[in-house]
């Protein structure tokens, strides 16, 4: 059963694909971005409040480590056909991760009722960063000429970095009593809002189709194996930390996703030589819309059957 | 006739991928421009349609009325810094300004 914001997915991509007048608004897509990113923070701070922070200190370096793991053998791979530059950026939006599609997992979680831990968006947040730090060392190797302190400001302030963790400082203080009043915009909407914004991300991904048959299979074909390979590097990471399986389905659905707002903006500054279209053309035209359609399923079922409990 | 009188400055008019704004407007306020003025904009050209329909594909125009001198030392640079790698077009036209000294 395909669930019913996937089918807005759908929608979009077809509507793209037939070249239809449809068009939303680009505030729209930044108003709800802003509103899925505020909705995934408040949660997670209002589940953190609940329990002490640093045990926790040990999982962060882990998916750190996870997240430089996919980096490298993004790059490995890539490298056996793309120039240096190319290969580098395309595998820091490998090993970077992609709110929409964390998105799309939570809502396939708590459809079926499934429960994760609260601090899985922190994993979001930490596991956005390190891997364009490590990107563009592969491209350009340790020397004068990058301006990490605007490139650090570019990443770590990111409109993505400062929503999710602002808003997890504000469920944390706030609690569950103090986020009543806002719950019917950021919580019961939830759904919704991402109704809307997956319909806007299938027009964006038919745009990519043009692309993409330009660079031809080996493309595809690592869009589509570069997250399995991820996942199942995610589960395992899920697995040795102990979390649910509804955690260590995320944790997947984390590592197989590709990141395609921060880690763009980011290397077209930091590695203007790499083409762009190539890294969009892998993550949006076919990462994106494999996991959401069948990546995520797949990814609980793998986590079911290796974390425990009824798949 | 018309009464007023006026000054001949040049006007740089740069379009380009907004990604690289504030590195771009960085550029500008270091080599000696008094003054910009940013626009959103959409067209195609070379690199394919840029629809501004979401980050990745916006774009901006940025103009700056100059001296001719400011205005060749700026185009050198963008030239030099941006014009291998970005989609950019950038061009000069001469303007008539008032208050030639805000220029």
């Amino acid at each position: 059963m395909i669930d019913v914001v996937v089918l807005f997915f759908l929608l979009g991509l077809l509507a793209g694909l037939a070249r239809s007048e449809l068009k939303l608004p680009p505030q729209l897509y930044d108003s709800l971005s802003l509103v899925l990113l505020l909705a995934i923070g408040l949660k997670g701070g209002e589940g953190l409040a609940q329990q002490p922070l640093l045990p926790l200190l040990p999982q962060f370096g882990a998916v750190i480590l996870l997240g430089i793991a996919q980096t490298l053998l993004a790059y490995a791979v890539l490298r056996r056909r793309f120039a240096r530059a190319d290969a580098a950026a395309t595998a820091a939006h490998y090993g970077s991760v992609s709110v929409a599609t964390f998105a799309v997992g939570v809502n396939w979680l708590n459809a079926r009722a499934i429960d994760f831990e609260p601090q899985l968006p922190i994993f979001l947040a930490i596991m956005e960063v390190p891997p364009i730090v490590l990107g563009i060392l592969l491209a350009r190797g340790i020397r004068a000429g990058t301006n990490w302190r605007r490139l650090g400001h570019e990443a770590f302030f990111g409109k993505g970095v400062v929503l999710l963790l602002g808003g997890m400082a504000i469920g944390w203080s706030a609690g569950p009593v103090g986020l009543a009043p806002i719950k019917p915009l950021f919580f019961d909407l939830f759904k919704g809002a991402l109704a809307i914004f997956l319909l806007e991300m299938g027009l964006i991904v038919a745009r990519q189709a043009v692309e993409l048959r330009r660079q031809g299979l080996f493309l595809v074909g690592f869009g589509v194996l570069m997250p399995v390979v991820s996942a199942a590097l995610g589960i395992g990471c899920g697995v040795a930390l102990g979390l649910s399986p509804g955690g260590v389905t995320l944790l997947a659905t984390l590592a197989a996703s590709a990141s395609y707002i921060a880690v763009p903006a980011t290397m077209r500054l930091a590695v203007p030589e790499a083409n762009p279209a190539l890294s969009l053309a892998a993550v949006l035209g076919v990462t994106f819309p494999f996991n959401i359609l069948a990546g995520i399923p797949f990814y609980h079922w793998l986590a079911a059957r290796f974390a425990g409990g009824a798949p | 006739m018309s009464s007023v009188s006026t000054d001949k400055r040049v006007m740089l008019t740069i379009v380009t991928e907004s990604v690289i704004e504030n590195a771009l407007l960085a550029d500008l306020d270091r080599l000696g421009a008094r003054g910009y003025t940013v626009t959103d904009a959409r067209g195609r050209g070379s690199r394919g349609v840029r629809d501004a329909n979401w980050d990745e594909a916006a774009n901006i125009r940025v103009e700056v009325i100059c001296g001719r001198s400011l205005a060749e030392t700026l185009l050198a640079h963008l030239q030099e810094r941006y014009y291998a790698n970005y989609a950019m077009v950038a061009c000069l036209h001469e303007v008539e300004v008032l208050r030639p000294e805000k220029f």
